[in-house]
């Protein structure tokens, strides 16, 4: 199979001082600035992420709280008022949840459940990578045939085939995410390992006598780290619509923790009745969310590959 | 050549046996089937007969080798929801989805070549610069919530195309078609556009990147020197060596099509496999996942052993390396 030995390492020097760091960090920005469109997307993305972390603080209600909602609320379009005086900006649910706080708390969900399996899968991955690249031999291409394996199957059918065993939950769909990214941050990992790995530093540490395990985090891993922040924003990207995906279908959070794809399933039924706002708020939410990460991941691409330099 | 032919059967004969174990017993350590497939109100004697006559009495490896034997008969057991074979049912929900998907296929390439053609000739125009922009968008849509919009859009705002279902069909070499009958093309169309989004934009990057790099080559300069009509040097120059190419990487992606039709069929409530699927899991109904899980592995596994053996013959090096590692 093919070999991917994608991006080098753009630190090229590893035991660097802090004035290099500095120097470093400061080009890394202005080449991230050049681009007034991912800056656009890294704003954007940072006030959802601000929204999903305070999401009960700023919430107009508490969708969850059944005292605070009203049955008689149900449907209702939006920019309409309430009897206690609430305007419901995007309209109100089956139930009366107001649609903006149902999208905050779904925010919520949806960018927890993504952060958490793809930070396990980035270590599992990691790990797994680091270790086919560093023994080689049988564990490598007993590694790199599992993975290979994994990615000629769509993801949304590894993840169909583990929930439909498992069932639905939210530790569950995670427990699919994780099973459906760990194998491109593998990859990714073993790819620059493998070219790190020839370096003399590492050859400076064997001759240390260091243990493996020293030689293999301390020295390998932070040098593998660079590619992986671009493999990682465009998985975050995947595994949140994937989980949607799955959530619409019903398979994948449960009801009392509803994420932006249960959101919209939920807003399916009324649909027919010209009730759109039930699903439109949250697929929009959802949609600029995908949309500013894989921008931001674009830009962060072309900034860290070293072939793109100027 | 046979030996590589030879490893990679052995491989994918592995990868099925492996899963075929993974399949049965998480599915019967996770849930005991006693509970599931007989009458809870049945007596204890009864309950014993029951036990016995489905093989559940005997150890589980045995239980195991039992599932295999059926499997390879085509036994997958009954429904629990419909009373009949599951092979059978999910068999029948075949054509709808193929259809779906290859239609879908062909309109990624009949929509995706012309729009990538067009950025590629001219990738300074406003023009291309939109059809890119789009094709970013392609790839961060939803594909579920803008299936729903569609249907919003056109079935219930404008009321000019049906929302749900698969229409009047017509037998087709003994299989029910759509797309031969005007109904069944009105509620063909939107899922089938629903599901090539993705390959929409896909086929236009592709198509982009050829044009750019045959534009320049030495033989469409010559072609132009020669006087050709600039229509002849686009479509037949230029085209022809930028569709090998392309329409390699979208067969390939028919694959990732079946997979994905599992939700459009869920929005457009298109009765394929993928539709099957979800409402069984939903109903626990174990005979007929089981049996999905089971074929779709396979005939995964058996496109990609396929695709393997199409790539060494094309490409001798990826046989080597094989052969090496």
């Amino acid at each position: 199979m093919t070999e991917t030995t994608k991006t080098e390492n753009p630190t090229d020097c590893p035991e660097a001082g802090s004035l290099e760091i500095d120097t470093n960090l400061r080009r890394f920005i202005s080449d991230f600035t050049d681009n007034k469109v991912a800056v656009g997307a890294l704003v954007v993305l940072l006030g959802i992420v601000f929204i999903a972390v305070f999401a009960p603080l700023i919430s107009p209600q508490n969708p969850y709280n059944l005292a605070e909602i009203d049955i008689l609320d149900g449907r209702l379009p939006p920019g309409t008022e309430s009897m206690t005086d609430m305007t419901f900006w995007l309209g109100t649910d089956d139930q009366g949840r107001d649609m903006l706080s149902g999208i905050f708390y779904g925010l919520r969900i949806s960018l927890g459940v993504g952060a958490m399996s793809g930070f396990i899968a980035l270590c599992l991955g990691t790990c797994i990578g680091l270790a086919a690249a560093y023994f080689g031999g049988r564990v490598d291409s007993l590694i790199m045939r599992l993975v290979d394996l994994q990615l000629s199957f769509p993801a949304i059918l590894i993840a169909l085939l583990l929930l439909a065993i498992l069932g639905r939950g939210v530790d569950k769909i995670i427990i699919a995410l994780i099973a459906v990214q760990w194998a491109y941050y593998a990859r990714t990992v073993r790819g620059s390992a493998l070219v790190e790995r020839r370096k003399e530093y590492i050859e400076a540490a064997h001759g240390l006598a260091f243990s493996n395990r020293r030689v293999v985090f301390r020295h390998l891993m932070p040098n593998v780290l660079p590619p992986l922040i671009v493999v990682g924003t465009v998985q975050a990207a995947h595994a949140i619509l994937l989980e949607a995906t799955l959530s619409f279908l019903g398979i994948g959070v449960p009801i009392t923790k509803p994420s932006l794809g249960l959101l919209i399933f939920n807003g399916f039924e009324y649909m027919m009745s010209g009730k759109y706002w039930i699903s439109f708020f949250p697929g929009v939410a959802l949609l600029v969310t995908i949309v500013s990460i894989n921008l931001v991941g674009d830009q962060l691409r072309d900034v860290l590959n070293p072939r793109l330099r100027r | 050549m046979s030996i590589f032919i030879i490893r990679r059967l052995l491989q994918s004969s592995l990868v099925i046996i492996a899963m075929s174990v993974i399949v049965f017993f998480s599915v019967n350590v996770i849930g005991n089937p006693v509970d599931i497939l007989i009458n809870p109100e049945f007596d204890q004697e009864e309950m014993e007969r029951a036990i016995k006559a489905l093989g559940l009495d005997l150890p589980l490896w045995q239980q195991y080798l039992n599932f295999i034997k059926n499997a390879f008969q085509g036994d997958f057991g009954k429904s629990f929801v419909f009373g009949e074979s599951a092979l059978k049912l999910i068999i029948l929900r075949v054509p709808a989805t193929l259809e779906l998907a290859f239609t879908a296929l062909f309109l990624s390439i009949l929509i995706g070549i012309p729009f990538g053609l067009f950025a590629g000739l001219r990738p300074e125009s406003p023009v291309s610069k939109t059809i890119m922009g789009g094709s970013i968008l392609g790839f961060s849509l939803p594909t579920f919530w803008v299936g729903i919009m569609m249907i919003m859009i056109f079935a219930v705002m404008l009321g000019v195309l049906p929302a749900t279902g698969r229409g009047e069909t017509v037998k087709m070499l003994g299989v029910e078609v759509s797309f031969l009958t005007w109904d069944g093309l009105r509620h063909l169309i939107m899922p089938a556009i629903n599901l090539a989004l993705l390959k929409i934009s896909l086929v236009i990057r592709l198509t982009r990147a050829g044009t750019r790099e045959v534009v320049p080559q030495d033989y469409v300069k010559f072609a132009r020197a020669k006087g050709l009509s600039n229509r002849r040097v686009i479509f037949v120059h230029v085209l022809k060596n930028i569709l090998i190419p392309v329409v390699t990487v979208v067969g390939l992606e028919l694959g990732n099509l079946i997979a994905f039709s599992v939700v459009t069929e869920t929005v457009f409530a298109w009765p394929g496999m993928g539709k099957l699927i979800i409402d069984s899991i939903q109903l626990l109904d174990r005979p007929i996942i089981v049996a999905y899980l089971m074929i779709i592995v396979f005939m995964f596994v058996t496109i990609n052993l396929v695709v393997d053996i199409l790539y060494s013959v094309l490409d001798p090096r990826v046989r080597l390396q094989d052969i090496k590692a």
